[in-house]
């Protein structure tokens, strides 16, 4: 049930983040430090959510082994070719495979 | 004159339709995997909407999260809607009734393409509204495919939510690429390795995201001055 209220609560903080604007700042300025932070945020919270996805890695078994090559195949991709589906898609494959049938 | 802006709307929103087609479907399957199927994918896609945040959300099913938990993280991942209302309040006065739906309707990839210039000759009002409705069909359409096919079991599908990490780390990347100075990303990479080691890694969320709002409000007012 807890997760229910979990779905509802992520339903309503997007909502509202979506719609703040259009309600609160319709005919009036934007703080500057709220315009600072907005450009700001979005690059302190991916590197967090990268860390976030990261957490579990097991560096007794495998030595955080799969983790490493999985994310040096995706951004090295990445940087050569700067497709997002084909990094994602060719670094998900490695660590599947890796996980799967190497570090099994 | 309505199939027109139809037709526009629809080749301007062919890259993002195999985007989340792929990103939707990914999504799908790893929370399926996570024993969170069609029943819980299809609500999210078509009310949360947001890509991310719906992988987030995921993990925090998992680890029976705190609905306050749910709401910071919701908050601190989605901030950045707020700045895209901001820049579609004035495009956006065009539109009538539609409009809670468009504004409802607004990810990161809509965002992109209703940015851009309206052609010509176009009804703005319908063109941001089917942009906005078939963007929104395409998750919607991805990701219950990808809960279908993997509560079927299929696909060995451990291993699959390095997904996400790719997600996050190509955007990371092309945030990187676009921006002289690293502050931002730096502090949060190492705000969040520094809470993960004195919080543990289940509880290292909500004291990196006040670190990472502190510390940018503290440089946001010095550099005022």
């Amino acid at each position: 049930m807890n997760g229910v209220y979990l779905v509802l609560a992520s339903i309503f903080m997007t909502a509202l983040l979506r719609f703040l604007p259009f309600v609160l700042w319709k005919n009036r300025a934007i703080p500057e430090i709220v315009q600072r932070l907005g450009r700001e945020l979005p690059y302190a919270i991916m590197a967090m959510l990268v860390v976030y996805c990261l957490r579990n890695t097991d560096f007794q078994a495998s030595f955080g082994i799969p983790e490493a090559i999985a994310l040096v195949v995706t951004a090295g991709l990445h940087l050569y070719k700067r497709n997002s589906l084909i990094s994602i898609a060719t670094g998900t494959l490695v660590y599947m495979v890796l996980v799967q049938l190497v570090f099994v | 004159m309505k199939r027109k802006v139809i037709q526009l709307a629809f080749q301007k929103t062919i890259p993002v339709m195999v985007g989340y087609l792929v990103l939707g479907f990914g999504y799908g399957i790893y929370s399926a995997s996570k024993s969170y199927g069609l029943g819980w994918v299809f609500p999210i896609s078509l009310f949360v909407y947001a890509g991310t945040m719906q992988y987030v959300l995921v993990d925090l099913l998992v680890s029976h999260a705190s609905v306050l938990e749910g709401l910071l993280t919701t908050f601190m991942v989605n901030a950045r809607h707020l700045f895209y209302g901001i820049s579609m309040l004035e495009p956006y006065q065009v539109l009538k009734k539609e409009k809670p739906y468009v504004i409802f309707a607004l990810t990161d990839e809509t965002y992109s393409l209703v940015v851009q210039e309206v052609p010509e000759g176009i009804s703005k009002r319908w063109y941001y509204f089917f942009i906005s409705l078939f963007d929104h069909c395409y998750w919607v359409l991805g990701s219950c495919l990808g809960a279908l096919v993997g509560s079927a079991n299929i696909i060995p599908s451990k291993g699959i939510e390095f997904s996400m990490t790719a997600l996050f780390l190509t955007v990371f990347l092309d945030q990187w690429k676009e921006k002289q100075d690293h502050f931002s990303a730096l502090f949060g990479l190492v705000a969040s390795i520094g809470s993960i080691l004195l919080f543990g890694k289940d509880h290292f969320l909500i004291p990196t995201m006040i670190l990472i709002a502190l510390a940018l409000y503290i440089r946001g007012k010095r550099e005022r001055i």
